[in-house]
C-alpha cells in the first residue's frame, strides 16, 4: 500500500537517493565526501535534520561504515554513500554487516577506476558489489537504478529488503545516474517501520541480553553461521528482477544494466524500428541475479550480447545464466570514456551480422 | 512521428547554459513530456567550456548521452569548433555571432542560425542573459516548446534570491525569439 502524492520534481539522481531515503523513513546518514556523488549528503545534511534524523560528515569513510553499523544494529534505519575509491575504504564493515546481519543501506555512485581513476561514470565495481567486496564468504543484495525514478524507488526497496533479510543492501548507480536530472513522481510507502524486536540492541532493562557479533570461535559456530547465511542467501533468489524490453520474439538479447542499460535501450529501439529481432534484458538486482529470466531466453534459442561500462564482468553471470544452451558476446566500453546510443549499436549490428 | 529533440549547449563557464539547460528541461516537464538533463564535466571545467544535454520526448528517454545532437546552442568560439562537427546532417545549431567567427560557421549542411546574443541582451538592458536570447532564438528555430511555456517555468529554475530579474529574463528569451 502506497500513496502516491503524484508531486513531480526535477532533481537529480542523486538527489532522488535522498528524496527516496527520506520516503523510507531513514534515521541517520553517516559519510564522506566524495565525486560524483556529492548531492546525497549536502541535501540529507539539511533535510534528514529537518525530519528529525541525525547526519554526521565523518572523518572518514572508514569510520562512516562503522557509524552505520552502529547505528543499525539498534534497529533503527540507517544509511551511507560513497564512491568507487571510498567504498572500497568500507568493505571491512560490509563485511561485518553482512556477518552480524545488520541491514545496513550503502549507496555507490560508481566512477572510473582503479584507483583513484577519475570523477565520470563507469560500471568497474560490478565484481565488488556483486561477490561481497570485503573478506569472507557472503553476499550484499545489489540493485542497480537506470533512471533518477528508479533511483528513489529503489531506496525505498533497499530499506524494506535490508530489513526484510538483515542483511546489507547495495544501492549501485554511477556518475550518469547521480549527476543527470530528471522528473520524479515522489510518493509514500505507507509502512517505514520495521520488525526488530527479538535482534536490536536496545537496552537490556528487563530482558535477556543480546549479542551482535561476527566471530563465531566455538566449535562448529561459524559452519552453522555460514549455513545460515547460505540458507538466507537462497532465500534471496526470489528478489530477482529485470526488465524485460521487446525480447518476446528476440534472436539477439543484449544484456545491460543501469545507465548502459537506457543507453542500449536507445539502440535496440533504433535497430527494431529498421526490422532487427533485438531485444533488452536490464537487470535491476545484480544480486541476486535473474538467472532464470535469460536461461529461458537461451533455450528459446536466443544469441546474447553483454554491454558493461568496463572490461567485462557481469558477462561471466550471463554466462553462467546461458550455458546449457548459448554462450554471450561482449562489449565493453572503457571507463574514462563516455558512451553514447551510437557507441552500444555498433556492436549490436556486429553481433546481429554474426548469426 | 512523437515529439522528440535533443540539444548540447555549451559556452564559458559563467555564460549560463546550465541554467538555460535546466530552464528547457523544466518547461518540457510541465508540458507533460519526457525529459532529461546532464551536464558534461570533464578537465574542459577548467578554463574551456561547459556544456549540458537536455532531451525532450513524447516517448520513453533511453539514452540522455548524445553524440551526435539535432541541435546545439552555441555561445563562445571554442564550442563551436567542438560541437560543430557533431551535429546531426540538418539540424539546427544557434550560433552566438557576438564572440564566434562567423565565417567558420557551416551553413550548407546545418540550419545555422547566428544571432548577436551580447549586443541583444546588452539593449534589453542585461548583457549577462545572452543565455536566454540564445535559448530564445532556439525555441523560435525548433518550435519544441511555445515560448510562454519556457518563460513561465523562469521561476521555477531561478532561485528567489534572483526573483527580481525574472520580468528581465522572460524579455531577454523573447528578444531572441523575435530575432530568429
Amino acid at each position: 500500500m502506497t500513496q502516491r502524492t503524484g508531486k513531480r520534481v526535477f532533481i537529480k539522481g542523486n538527489e532522488a537517493v535522498g528524496y527516496g531515503a527520506l520516503a523510507a523513513g531513514c534515521r541517520c546518514y553517516f559519510g564522506y565526501p566524495i565525486t560524483p556523488q556529492n548531492e546525497i549528503p549536502e541535501m540529507l545534511s539539511s533535510a534528514l535534520v529537518e525530519a528529525g534524523g541525525e547526519f554526521v560528515q565523518a572523518e572518514s569513510e572508514l569510520a562512516a561504515a562503522n557509524m552505520l553499523l552502529g547505528a543499525v544494529s539498534t534497529g533503527v534505519r540507517a544509511m551511507t554513500s560513497s564512491s568507487s575509491p571510498g567504498i572500497s575504504l568500507m568493505q571491512e564493515a560490509i563485511s561485518y554487516m553482512a556477518g552480524s546481519e545488520l541491514p545496513g543501506v550503502i549507496v555507490n555512485m560508481n566512477r572510473g577506476g582503479p584507483g583513484l581513476g577519475d570523477i565520470g561514470p563507469a560500471q568497474g565495481d560490478y565484481y565488488q558489489s556483486t561477490r561481497g567486496g570485503g573478506h569472507g564468504d557472503y553476499r550484499t543484495m545489489v540493485i542497480a537504478p537506470s533512471t533518477c525514478q528508479e533511483a528513489y524507488d529503489m531506496m525505498i526497496e533497499a530499506f524494506d529488503l535490508a530489513y526484510k533479510y538483515r542483511n546489507p543492501v547495495l544501492v549501485l548507480g554511477d556518475g550518469i545516474i547521480g549527476g543527470m536530472k530528471e522528473p520524479v513522481t515522489l510518493w509514500q510507502p505507507e509502512k517505514t517501520d520495521d520488525k526488530v524486536e527479538g535482534w536490536q540492541l536496545d537496552g537490556a532493562k528487563g530482558r535477556e541480553k543480546r549479542l551482535i557479533c561476527s566471530l563465531f570461535l566455538a566449535e562448529g559456530a561459524l559452519a552453522q553461521q555460514n549455513r545460515h547465511l547460505l540458507a538466507k542467501y537462497t532465500l534471496m533468489q526470489k528478489e530477482a528482477r529485470a526488465e524485460c524490453f521487446m525480447t518476446d520474439d528476440a534472436e539477439l538479447v543484449v544484456v545491460a544494466f543501469g545507465s548502459m542499460g537506457r543507453i542500449a535501450k536507445s539502440g535496440v529501439r533504433k535497430l527494431r524500428e529498421a526490422g532487427h529481432k533485438i531485444g533488452l534484458v536490464r537487470p535491476i538486482t545484480l544480486y541476486p541475479f535473474p538467472t532464470d529470466v535469460l536461461a529461458d531466453l537461451a533455450a528459446r534459442g536466443c544469441r546474447f550480447l553483454t554491454i558493461e561500462h568496463n572490461t567485462g564482468q557481469m558477462v561471466d553471470d550471463v554466462r553462467l545464466a546461458v550455458r546449457k544452451h548459448a554462450d554471450s558476446d561482449f562489449f565493453g566500453i572503457m571507463p574514462g570514456d563516455m558512451p553514447g546510443a551510437e557507441d552500444l549499436m555498433a556492436p549490436m549490428i556486429d553481433a546481429l551480422g554474426r548469426k | 512521428m512523437a515529439l522528440y529533440q535533443d540539444v548540447t549547449m555549451a559556452g564559458f563557464g559563467g555564460q549560463g547554459v546550465m541554467l538555460i539547460g535546466n530552464l528547457l528541461a523544466y518547461a518540457g516537464m510541465e508540458s507533460g513530456l519526457n525529459v532529461t538533463f546532464i551536464p558534461v564535466y570533464g578537465p574542459e571545467m577548467r578554463g574551456g567550456t561547459a556544456n549540458c544535454t537536455v532531451v525532450v520526448s513524447e516517448d520513453e528517454i533511453g539514452s540522455p548521452i548524445i553524440q551526435r545532437p539535432k541541435s546545439t546552442i552555441i555561445l563562445n568560439q571554442p564550442s563551436l569548433e567542438k560541437f560543430q562537427p557533431r551535429v546531426e546532417d540538418g539540424g539546427v545549431q544557434i550560433v552566438n555571432s557576438s564572440l564566434v567567427d562567423t565565417a567558420l560557421v557551416d551553413t550548407q549542411r546545418i540550419r545555422s542560425v547566428c544571432i548577436p546574443a551580447n549586443e541583444i541582451a546588452e539593449q534589453v538592458g542585461n548583457g549577462r542573459m545572452v543565455n536566454m536570447v540564445a535559448l530564445g532564438a532556439f525555441l523560435k528555430a525548433t518550435g519544441v516548446l511555445p515560448l510562454e511555456k519556457v518563460q513561465a517555468s523562469l521561476s521555477h529554475v531561478i532561485s528567489a534570491h534572483y526573483g527580481h530579474l525574472i520580468p528581465k529574463n522572460a524579455e531577454a528569451l523573447k528578444a531572441g525569439y523575435d530575432f530568429a
